[in-house]
């Protein structure tokens, strides 16, 4: 299989990282060779954060090519702008319809981006906008699994089996965190259904 | 479940996860290192196996080094960790432990940050490993990271040399699957300890010998090197062949993945004869590395024939994209690639000072005290940054007190003030501290005492009352040691009261004497206190003056605009952490605790 290369956008504390490695994880129980890349350091003050997965039969660099990126998921809309030129010509964008107010916006140091909703139609017209923080408070109750509903509108694009997914959530919320799992699974399955 | 087991065995690992297993597979008694970006990981993972590795926060790269390497003399295998400016700071023992040699397995990991990603400079410390003449090993994923960490253990034992283990921001912090194989964590006997001071005592008597051996040495590793599985020849269309190491292998194989490539995975020494027998065997050799041209300069010393180019490699950090621009120069069948731009009319998330960081009150003091202020390598940096803008330089660990001793034998006038972080004072501050006192330089040292490790993600060390396991420890307080050096001007201060901080630092710099002040305030993500409290502005009472936004807190947002461009101040409730550094720089008694 050709190697499928999954972007990962956002802002520090959205829960990135565990997507991505839940993503990981459910690549690797189908049996895929898989990577999986980010920075860390001073992108934990509240930063732009980027997380990345490559998978498939022979994976070799851990990072993808500029422009090569066959899905874009983007938990903010302002970082989905960022990034656009990260994607394929033919890949799939998945937006969450959330937007962090940069802190350079909020203290007037920046001018705040006019009319985002016209720059995300310009630079991604196909992009999937999910509702996902709405979906998370209202329908599951809790605004933090707003990454497993993505999660889920993810899975919905990817050749991988869904129970791997589910037994990669399992795994990453075993012990202390299982009690968060039946919340994880419900938002996991409306963002699957939401696309 | 099926594709569950396909690959039963492999688990997932970063690299620095499995630098971790690999030491614990190997028997590794002894574990020390100073947190760096991106090396920390090894020795957080490292203490998951503590029932088999005595592992510890060392206050420095050095005396993580000095104590692997006495666990190496003592007969015990050892590890110790660092970023690449850490190995500048144990660069002293390690020019002489590479005379004296390992007895136990010695290895160490440099983790280098081409690119700086998070770091001050940019360093290909495979340079600095060929100056002590010791082997350096270079991972290009995880398994090899894994399988690498033990090799290194066999060859420091089998050559009694330290091993270096050379990881980049990508190798350590990129994630793949790892065969682990029959893992065993076990405590490895020790290798009887006998005295031979003719060994590990140099004096120039015996360091002579020790000098000659070391080269004879470097050959003997060169020949073992040639003959090793660690180094690979993978054979393919002979038209072009790279020679590649550590990640770079991985964009060689992406771009170029039908030529012939001499993967070395054991650099050092260079195996000659395997690289001029590959040269022979194509027609263009190319040489692809990450930073400097280390294997290149040699391989031509050899008097072998390397394809030049104009595509830059040799600095910043390698990726596909700039191969992929090499193969458009050097064949002309994939397009250039064009990195894109950053879009200048998006804003930025630069890192930023957190909510209620005490870090920024004493920013916004030393700022509206006009102070020059030398500043230290930490979360602190960014008070350099708008609208704080309160740092003149930052060179490297503890360099902060003595930038400002010589500030101040210059005779520059005005105030001169050294900020630096605990972690940082007992890192390198100490001995800087110690000299500004002899020679009774008035310095005024301030130390950010946030009871943390906080930058490279909370780590303990001796202000913190716990060690790398989480086990109790005994705490160190600065002031008492300022105060044992002989300091007689020491004041603590909490960095939340912020009166008493421009009182207490305005007094200090104007003292003309050393003075050591301690600023207060526990890191608020360490002490799970970012959500202490909350704070509300009333509309009524805010004048728009701008004042709080001073402080550039990433809790304060823009509210209405009372007059043209004057904006009063609104505090984000999700960020609010219920310090009071805004309550006391407003005028009017505008900011309000509600909670």
């Amino acid at each position: 299989m050709k190697t499928v290369n999954v972007s990962l956008v956002g802002v520090g504390g959205q829960g990135i990282i565990l997507t991505a490695d839940m993503l990981a994880k459910a690549a690797a129980l189908a049996g895929y060779e898989v990577k999986k890349s980010e920075i860390h350091g001073m992108s934990q003050r509240g930063g732009s954060v980027t997380s990345q997965v490559r998978f498939g039969d022979r994976v070799s660099s851990p990072i993808i090519q500029e422009g090569r990126s066959d899905i874009l998921v983007a938990f903010d809309r302002l970082e989905a702008v960022r990034t656009a030129h990260e994607l394929a010509p033919d890949g799939k964008a998945v937006v969450a319809n959330v937007d962090l107010v940069p802190v350079t916006v909020s203290s007037g140091l920046q001018p705040a981006v006019e009319d985002l909703d016209g720059r995300l139609k310009a630079a991604l017209p196909n992009a999937l906008v999910v509702d996902a923080m709405t979906i998370a408070r209202e329908q599951v109750g809790n605004e933090r699994t707003m990454n497993m509903v993505l999660a889920g509108a993810l899975a919905k694009l990817l050749p991988l089996p869904k129970e791997c997914w589910t037994e990669a959530m399992h795994q990453l919320l075993a012990g202390r965190k299982a009690k968060l799992i039946p919340a994880n699974e419900k938002a996991f399955e409306l963002g699957h259904a939401s696309v | 479940m099926n594709e569950e087991t396909k690959k039963p065995h492999k688990v997932f690992l970063s690299g620095n996860e499995a630098i971790a297993h690999g030491a614990a597979q190997a028997g590794c008694r002894v574990a020390s290192a100073y947190p760096g970006t991106p090396s920390t990981e090894i020795l957080e993972n490292i203490a998951k196996f503590k029932d088999t590795i005595n592992c510890e926060w060392a206050v420095n790269e050095k005396v993580a080094m000095e104590t692997a390497i006495g666990a190496s003399i003592g007969g015990a295998r050892s590890l110790c960790a660092m970023k690449h400016v850490g190995l500048n700071v144990a660069m002293d023992p390690l020019m002489t432990f590479c005379y004296v040699g390992a007895t136990g397995g010695f290895v160490f990991v440099s983790a280098d940050d081409p690119g700086m990603h998070s770091s001050q400079n940019e360093q290909d410390n495979r340079n600095l490993a060929k100056f002590a003449r010791i082997p350096i090993l270079e991972p290009s994923d995880s398994q090899e990271a894994y399988d690498m960490t033990q090799a290194a253990f066999e060859i420091s034992e089998k050559f009694r040399v330290p091993v270096m283990i050379r990881m980049t921001t990508r190798t350590s912090h990129s994630s793949s699957l790892v065969d682990l194989g029959d893992f065993k964590p076990a405590v490895r006997d020790l290798i009887p300890y006998v005295k031979d001071i003719k060994r590990t005592i140099p004096v120039p008597a015996f360091a002579k010998g020790q000098r000659l051996a070391a080269q004879e040495r470097t050959e003997t590793m060169r020949a073992a090197g040639e003959a090793s599985a660690l180094n690979r020849v993978e054979k393919g269309d002979s038209r072009l062949g790279f020679v590649t190491s550590a990640v770079a292998y991985q964009y060689v194989k992406e771009i170029f993945p039908e030529f012939s490539i001499l993967k070395l995975g054991w650099t050092n020494p260079l195996p000659r004869k395997l690289v001029e027998d590959f040269a022979k065997g194509v027609e263009r050799l190319v040489v692809v590395e990450e930073l400097d041209p280390f294997l290149e300069d040699q391989i031509k010393a050899m008097g072998i024939q390397v394809v030049g180019h104009e595509t830059e490699l040799n600095m910043l950090e390698l990726n596909a994209d700039r191969l992929q621009n090499l193969r458009h120069e050097l064949l002309g069948d994939v397009p250039a690639v064009t990195p894109a731009k950053p879009d200048a009319t998006l804003p930025t998330r630069p890192p930023t000072l957190c909510a209620g960081c005490g870090h920024r009150s004493v920013f916004y003091v030393l700022h509206k005290l006009g102070a020059i202020v030398n500043g230290d390598i930490g979360c602190y940096t960014l008070g350099a940054f708008a609208p704080l803008n309160a740092m003149d330089s930052t060179i490297c660990m503890g360099a902060s007190i003595n930038v400002s001793a010589g500030m101040k034998k210059a005779g520059v006038k005005g105030r001169i003030c050294s900020v630096l972080g605990d972690s940082t004072f007992f890192h390198s501050g100490l001995t800087g501290a110690l000299s500004a006192y002899y020679n009774g330089t008035p310095v005024t040292t301030v130390v950010l005492d946030n009871r943390i490790t906080a930058m490279t993600g909370q780590q303990d060390n001796p202000g913190t009352g716990r060690t790398l396991t989480g086990d109790p420890a005994p705490v160190t307080e600065i002031g008492e040691v300022a105060k044992a050096m002989g300091y007689r001007r020491v004041t603590t201060v909490s960095a939340d009261d912020m009166q008493e901080l421009e009182k207490t630092l305005a007094e200090a710099m104007d003292s003309g004497e050393p003075a050591l002040v301690i600023a207060h305030a526990p890191c608020r993500i360490a002490a799970k206190l970012t959500k202490e409290g909350l704070c509300e502005v009333d509309a009524s009472v805010c004048k728009a003056c701008g004042a709080c936004f001073r402080l550039g807190c990433p809790a304060m947002t823009r509210g209405a605009e009372i007059r043209k461009g004057a904006y009063q101040m609104k505090i984000d409730p999700t960020l609010c952490s219920g310090c009071k550094q805004c309550r006391q720089v407003c005028k009017f008694g505008a900011i309000k605790k509600v909670r």
